[in-house]
């Protein structure tokens, strides 16, 4: 049992944030862009995680769409005025709902989301493991005289 | 006329694929050879009547007949050719035809290759791919006929979605349906398996070249699919994680993962269960995938014009087939003989780890894909999964799964040990910690974990080599003698489990060190965005066939190079589309890439928007994929496991003597 | 217990089935709306006449007193001109509609009300959109009922149909306008 622990260990601590981020996206134009670098870094990453409700699957970083557009300036206003990152996204969230996450809300009502597929490889693993404890060789029995003599004229006769 | 002898043809081929989809299997049932065999016939002739109806539709677009409904919605008269021919399936109705086109042709393929085959297992599995083509004619004939007419028929049609008007839609369709419809080849033997009530050796050899004729072409359609939208969709993007990509990517893990348990089942008899229900989910996920991108139900750039009512009758034949089969499972399964033991450490366990863990993989995008249609269901609130939630959970599943790829290949069959393992993995492991703290070092530890995957993806690819690096001991004259030899499947794993570590790496670099920069600038400005210096030299007008265009020429200079690269937006006059056709330069480090957007103000007068990116190694995302399909190409030109293999006389199979290796036993490790 | 893990995929799939059904009768685009049974947000709005600010318009604050439907519209509208007449007859049978022209030039919104007819007791010009953001509007036409303490309590996506105002809104009012 103690041989797992170590790799358990290791896997646990490997940073969970391993983001991928996608490479940066298209429909920002320069006149919305801020002029001060830290901010404008941080509306274009609140932006990659809102989501164009008019437009079929993309975010409002990535949408052409006008209203998309629209969303990134209220998101560059509202940064300006000095909102946090939680605060500017509430602040949509509060117009348009957690449909406009990308992220799902970690709650009750998504846990089966987010622990879903660790779920499977927890049960899949202990299924394993319980069906290889469960599976020994047969037990040895010896033959008994008359299957011995038995075996001993099998092996002993020509093949036919 | 051409389309009423295409839909004369599909029609008749549906009463064929009904005749085909009973007969065998009571010929089976009853031990009756001539209906048996008479599967054979009827799967070559529906092939080749559905063949007369594609060819027939095609014919329709390339004479730009726009009587036909199809043509007059998808094609014009300036659209090239080629894009006429391409719009053939560049819709609902046409590329449904495709899909049972293909579908036949593999039934086609089972009847024609399958001489090896035991008689009444061809023959159910000739008859349960006839069922599906019964069920996908209909839905062809009943919802979605390609032939209506059109009466007026207009003096011109609208044409095909410019986005859609590249060489990539040319064959990306083709070959994600030739893996989608592939597998249901496998499905239709692992529901032949549960009839007859056996999964053996054998049932496993038959299948594996099927599993990786599906895979093979999967792997190539994912990958074109994500090159076509980089290099089509103005900003460099590969993977979006949206709804119908998720489809295709189901299929594709778990056919990764069919494959290698198929191996179990093969060499071990083990696992059977198990390879069943990764064939019957295979197939499946490629009907849910059909579900999602025809009925609605979720939005998608890649949907076609969405019906729900055909979305209904797909789930009736999703209900039938997949019900059906798991059903079956849930019955026969069990009766299926357990296979031979293995020990805690062994390939098998290794095998089974990793059928684990792309379960839970592909679990991952399955969540993500339908929670939004579970939640509208059970109330009211409605959520958005995006890409933070699979870069999230994805990436620390796969992570292990990855880490044991270059593991799994050392193990030995049936029993190995910890102690046996370690010496193999000393130096591997070192070298890739090596490489790990030099990155680190060099990139610094905010980027840590671009180190952690370049030194994964190290770690993959010396993991190819040492596959073959094994078969490098004694003399030399014995080292060279087994390196030419080397069974072709081995080359395959080489060269897939590597080609996943090139993919990994170009992962890595984009996530991490893509860059870009956007700006409005004026002919003759010079901007510079990391080692490049990019100047816009002259902006013009271009015209296209059936498209004008503003057209930018940029001069970009990198180091001692110079290359020049043009960026257009075109305007499709007809559909009233636009789309951006970006400057990529190519290179082995990576690409620069140059798009233009509209007319604006800049700091210095009217000038054109320019958005300049750097893309680190994004070719190895899509060369690494096209050497895992070069793998599996490899792994099904091996003899031993193709089907018409030839029968040796049926010796004990022992560790080391299998028919086909060879080598006397202790040698190499068995493969 | 060995058993019970092959029949779990079959209890697995009947699950998705059931919720693959039932989203086949919903619409993945429609969002309902962040408002139900809440206040109006506040907002006072410029109107579209030919003088400089563009006259009166209106301001939330005067959204109450009694039921009244608030519709968002443009001259860009595909769809607008399909509701108007409908809007029309709801203002003859005596219900307030109030109209909110979402990203649109007063110049334009004019000439298309010259056009269709004005069903609107009031309009007021959103050019820049911030107002629609603040409603929660994701496209044209929508239309909110809003009761008479100001608050909305439905929200219509897409045209008003004459079967939808017969059976769905007519009522709405009707009860809203009982209310005390």
């Amino acid at each position: 049992m103690r041989r797992w622990l170590l790799p358990l260990l290791l896997w646990l601590a490997m940073p969970v944030a391993v983001a991928l981020p996608m490479a940066p996206a298209l429909a920002v134009q320069p006149d919305e862009m801020l002029a001060d670098p830290a901010l404008e870094a941080r509306a274009r990453a609140i932006s990659k995680d809102l989501r164009c409700v008019v437009c079929q699957n993309q975010s409002i970083d990535d949408s052409d769409a006008p209203l998309a557009r629209d969303l990134r300036i209220v998101v560059r206003e509202q940064l300006t005025q000095g909102s946090s990152d939680t605060e500017t996204m509430d602040y949509i969230v509060q117009r348009y709902g957690h449909f406009v996450l990308l992220k799902p809300p970690v709650e009750p009502a998504t846990w089966a989301l987010w622990l879903g597929p660790f779920a499977v490889l927890g049960f899949g693993g202990m299924g394993l493991w319980l069906w290889s404890r469960g599976r020994h060789p047969a037990d040895v029995v010896p033959l008994t005289p008359e299957e011995a003599v038995a075996i001993a004229s099998f092996t002993d006769s020509p093949t036919p | 006329m051409f389309a009423e002898i295409g839909h004369f043809a599909l029609i008749l081929a549906f009463l064929v694929a009904m005749a085909q989809a009973v007969l065998p299997m009571v010929g089976a049932v009853r031990g009756d050879s001539s209906l048996m065999l008479f599967g054979r016939t009827a799967a070559q002739l529906q092939a080749l009547l559905i063949l007369t109806a594609f060819a027939m539709l095609m014919i329709s677009f390339a004479r730009a007949d726009f009587s036909v409904a199809l043509v007059a919605q998808h094609a014009s008269l300036s659209q090239p050719l080629a894009y006429r021919l391409a719009a053939t399936w560049g819709n609902h109705e046409g590329s449904m035809v495709l899909w049972v086109l293909i579908l036949a042709l593999f039934g086609a393929g089972i009847g024609r290759f399958g001489d090896n085959l035991r008689p009444a297992l061809q023959a159910r599995v000739l008859s349960v791919q006839a069922m599906i083509g019964v069920a996908f004619l209909a839905f062809s004939l009943f919802t979605s006929n390609p032939f209506l007419r059109l009466a007026p028929a207009p003096l011109d049609g609208s044409e095909l979605n410019p986005l859609l008007q590249d060489p990539g839609l040319v064959f990306h369709p083709p070959l994600l349906y030739l893996g989608y419809v592939g597998f249901s080849v496998t499905f239709s033997f692992a529901v032949a398996a549960l009839l007859e009530g056996r999964a053996d050796a054998a049932w496993a050899r038959w299948m594996r070249p099927w599993v990786l004729a599906a895979w093979i072409p999967l792997t190539c359609g994912i990958a074109l699919g994500s090159f076509w939208a980089y290099y089509e969709l103005g900003w460099g993007g590969w993977w979006f994680w949206d709804p119908v990509e998720n489809a295709s990517l189901m299929p594709w893990l778990l056919g990764t993962a069919l494959l290698h348990s198929a191996i179990v089942t093969e060499k071990r008899q083990a696992l059977a269960g198990w390879t069943i229900l990764l064939a019957i989910l295979a197939f499946s996920l490629s009907l849910i995938g059909t579900f999602l991108v025809r009925s609605g139900i979720l939005t998608s750039v890649h949907a076609f014009a969405v019906d729900p009512a055909r979305g209904v009758f797909i789930l009736a034949m999703i209900i039938g087939s997949t019900g059906t089969a798991l059903a079956l499972f849930a019955w026969r399964a069990p009766m299926l003989r357990s296979g031979s033991l293995f020990a805690g450490v062994s390939r098998e366990t290794g095998l089974t780890l990793n059928n684990l863990f792309l379960m839970a993989v592909t679990a991952v995008v399955f969540l993500g894909t339908f929670y939004p249609v579970i939640m509208e269901a059970v109330s009211t609130d409605k959520i958005s999964v995006g890409p933070p939630y699979y870069n999230l959970v994805f990436v620390p599943l796969a992570v292990p799964l990855l880490l044991l790829v270059t593991v799994g290949p050392l193990l030995a069959w049936k029993r190995d040990s910890l102690v046996t393992l370690a010496p193999k993995l000393k130096w591997p492991a070192l070298l890739t910690l090596a490489v790990f703290a030099v990155l680190a070092a060099v990139l610094g530890l905010k980027n840590a974990q671009a180190a952690f995957g370049f030194a994964l993806a190290f770690w993959l690819i010396l993991g190819g080599l040492m596959v073959l690096a094994r078969r490098w001991q004694g003399t030399a004259g014995l080292s060279w003698r087994l390196m030419r030899t080397t069974p072709a499947a081995v080359v395959g794993m080489a060269l897939a489990h590597a080609g996943l570590g090139f993919t990994v790496a170009g992962v890595t670099a984009m996530s991490s060190f893509a860059e870009s920069k956007i700006l409005v600038m004026r002919p003759g400005e010079t901007t510079a965005l990391g080692a490049m210096q990019v100047t816009l030299a002259s902006i013009g007008a271009a015209k296209g066939p059936n498209y004008e265009a503003v057209q930018a020429h940029f001069t970009v200079r990198q180091g001692n190079s110079i290359r020049d690269l043009d960026s257009e937006k075109r305007f499709f006059p007809i559909s009233r589309n636009q789309t951006t056709e970006a400057g990529i330069g190519t290179g082995l480090l990576g690409n620069s890439y140059i798009a233009i957007g509209d007319q604006q103000q800049g700091p210095n007068g009217s000038g054109i928007v320019v958005r300049i990116y750097h893309h680190p190694l994004v070719g190895w995302i899509w060369f690494g994929a096209l050497m895992m399909a070069m793998g599996g190409a490899a792994s099904l030109a091996d003899r031993r496991f193709r089907i018409g293999a030839p029968l040796k006389s049926p010796q004990t199979p022992t560790l080391g003597n299998l028919p086909g290796q060879g080598l006397r036993p202790g040698m190499v490790p068995a493969e | 217990m060995k058993r019970l893990i092959f029949i779990l995929p079959v209890f697995a799939f009947v699950a998705l089935i059931a919720v693959f059904g039932v989203g086949l009768t919903k619409d993945p685009k429609e969002l309902p709306s962040q408002l139900i049974d809440r206040p109006l947000p506040q907002f006072a709005l410029p109107g579209i006449e030919a003088v400089p600010g563009g006259g009166p318009g209106f301001a939330s604050a005067s959204l109450k007193g009694e039921p009244l439907l608030l519709n968002v519209f443009a001259s860009w509208c595909a769809a607008c001109p399909q509701e108007h007449p409908v809007l029309t007859r709801i203002g003859e049978e005596g219900f307030p509609v109030y109209g909110i022209a979402w990203k649109d030039k007063p110049v334009d919104s004019r000439a298309w009300i010259e056009r269709f007819g004005d069903p609107y007791k009031a309009i007021a010009a959103d050019e820049n959109g911030r107002t629609a953001i603040d409603l929660g509007v994701t496209g044209v036409p929508e239309t909110f009922i809003v009761d008479r303490n100001g608050r909305v309590r439905f929200k219509q996506i897409g045209p008003i149909s004459p079967e939808t105002w017969k059976g769905k809104i007519k009522p709405l009012m009707l009860k809203l306008r009982a209310e005390a």
